[in-house]
């Protein structure tokens, strides 16, 4: 009795995980298969059917002549935007937060605690709350609509969470090691050198795919402080869905959604693990 | 005098992060709450008119629908993310066959940016060629599903997609949160006679609280930011029913230049995480010293 019960247990249980699990694929799939189909045939078939011959063409116009407004250039040069604002934006943001972290967790003064306080507070802050000073900001340095200024935006309000990955991360190592080293001599950059930065290779990589993650998939920065020519991707790809020039292309949307979305999802495929981990760091602690 | 300097160093490192925080989060939010209390429309002016603005905000239609909307959102969200999170946690647990494969299906939706997930949904749920097709082609050729242009239910097909998005996390938080459980509770619980559901209901589920509270903090947190989404799914439509207080701020602050009612929003909005957080922040900071 027990065993039939059991086995209808397992049977129940492995129905539901691999049931979700197509769920949670289904718009995925939905998205790749229209990229490939023509318009009649999205017209004509239905949203899960397969294409009956691979067309990329939405795939070579969503990159190079999808319009996105006035401009009708494809993603590509939004893509390369995007790539530009964040690779010096994640760099900045994950070498100022490690020097915070090392400082807040292995050398601090009187109010270093309330300081790390105050900057956690940063984390949870609705960015709408610093959005016109930000503009306003911006703007008398001259650097409203640049990409140096979505750069700065972005470390400025992402060194909130390096600094708390990398200080969760210091914290943990016993201060003796950094007494010991004082007494043999090393100063404060030689230890964070030759002691601390040689084992932090798995807080490093958290850190850049987290903020990689954010960065990449950023729209309100992005939608506010960008330029006609600066615009990162994910704005550009709002631009493109919502311009109707002649007929809504689906293929085209989605091919273009499936460009913006591969970066994050190849680094989620390749790094998944570190990625989760950064998810629930960034989340339950901060 | 380089002595000196040497000890100095922490605090020179931490200097320009310490700077650009005062400036950047505590200068700004004071400069945004200041300019809530003035009646600056396309540029900042600084005659105060005390709560102008936030009367204006809280008679206005679409505000209203914004934070009705918000409270729709949030509520729904929350739910339907934390039994779908723990369900799947549960199930997971149970020393399931490619768990791993699982895992990261359930979670790669967290990956994307919501603005992607927006587009993709849109494409679903539109009302010509969408699942409203897929059905009808199933042979219900009076199935409807307008949801996406139907005023009244738009609201909750940015539920669907940020469920879609979000749950999964949740289910990692939990799976964290099972997998941290220590094994012989529930050896001793099953000797004792208790049966699978009694001893997740009576013993599991309780020591899951610090879970439930943090993926609670995160959703809600969350939902109040939700700003992409609205705008890649609905635009805020049809005409603002499915706003939300993040669209509602960006609306008013940068398209209408009305600054005043779009700071006074924001405001609202700061309100509202504070609300939340400073319980959450309190009750962590005295675990913490115990």
């Amino acid at each position: 009795m027990s065993t039939i019960n059991q086995r209808l247990g397992r049977t129940l249980i492995y129905t539901l995980l691999i049931g979700f699990a197509l769920i949670y694929l289904a718009p995925l799939y939905v998205m790749l298969v229209t990229s490939l189909k023509d318009i009649e045939e999205i017209r004509s078939g239905n949203l899960i059917a397969l294409p009956e011959h691979l067309n990329f063409s939405a795939w070579s116009k969503a990159w190079n002549s999808a319009c996105t407004g006035s401009e009708c250039e494809g993603l590509a040069p939004y893509f390369w935007n995007s790539v530009r604002i964040v690779i010096p934006a994640v760099m900045l943001s994950t070498i100022i937060g490690a020097c915070n972290g090392y400082v807040l967790a292995q050398w601090q003064f009187k109010g270093s605690n309330m300081l790390f306080g105050a900057l956690l507070f940063g984390c949870f802050i609705p960015f709408q709350v610093i959005l016109l000073p930000m503009a306003k900001l911006l703007a008398w340095l001259g650097l409203a609509n640049t990409v140096v200024g979505l750069v700065g935006v972005h470390v400025v309000y992402g060194i909130t969470f390096t600094t708390l990955f990398f200080r969760n991360y210091y914290v943990a190592i016993p201060n003796e090691l950094v007494r010991a080293a004082r007494l043999d001599g090393a100063g404060f950059f030689a230890i964070f050198w030759r002691i601390f930065l040689p084992m932090s290779t798995p807080i490093f990589v958290v850190t850049v795919i987290w903020q990689f993650t954010q960065i990449w998939n950023d729209f309100l920065f992005g939608v506010v402080y960008s330029g006609p020519g600066t615009q990162p991707i994910t704005v550009a790809l709002n631009n493109l869905v919502n311009t109707s020039v002649g007929g809504k292309e689906y293929n085209v949307d989605m091919a273009a959604a499936i460009i913006a979305a591969l970066p994050t999802l190849l680094v989620y495929l390749v790094a998944g693990k570190y990625f989760v981990r950064g998810l629930t760091a960034g989340a339950v602690k901060g | 005098m380089f002595k000196y300097l040497e000890n100095q160093l922490p605090k020179l490192v931490m200097a320009p992060t310490a700077i650009a925080m005062f400036v950047c989060m505590y200068g700004f939010i004071a400069w945004t709450v200041g300019l809530s209390f003035t009646k600056s429309r396309m540029m900042p002016q600084w005659d105060f008119v005390g709560l102008v603005q936030y009367e204006k905000l809280f008679a206005n239609p679409r505000w209203m629908v914004a934070l009705d909307n918000l409270w729709i959102f949030t509520f729904l969200f929350i739910v339907i993310s934390l039994f779908l999170g723990l369900m799947l946690a549960i199930f997971l647990d149970r020393n399931v066959r490619a768990e791993g494969a699982l895992r990261t299906i359930y979670l790669y939706p967290m990956a994307i940016s919501f603005v992607v997930t927006g587009t993709a949904w849109k494409w679903i749920l539109n009302p010509g060629l969408g699942i409203e097709k897929l059905v009808r082609d199933l042979g219900f050729s009076d199935f409807e599903f307008r949801w996406l242009v139907d005023q009244d239910m738009a609201i909750y097909t940015i539920v669907i997609a940020a469920v879609w998005q979000s749950s999964g996390f949740v289910m990692a938080m939990f799976l964290a949160g099972l997998r941290g459980i220590d094994d012989s509770l529930i050896k001793a619980a099953q000797i004792d006679g208790a049966s699978t559901m009694r001893t997740y209901w009576h013993i599991i589920l309780p020591m899951m609280k610090p879970v439930f509270f943090g993926a609670i903090v995160v959703l809600s947190h969350i939902a109040i930011k939700s700003f992409d989404l609205v705008q890649a799914l609905t635009g805020g439509g049809p005409g603002y029913a499915s706003d939300l207080p993040a669209n509602f701020m960006y609306t008013f602050a940068f398209s209408r230049a009305q600054m005043g009612v779009g700071a006074a929003s924001a405001v609202i909005m700061l309100c509202g995480v504070l609300a939340i957080l400073v319980p959450y922040l309190y009750s962590e900071l005295r675990s913490d010293k115990q």
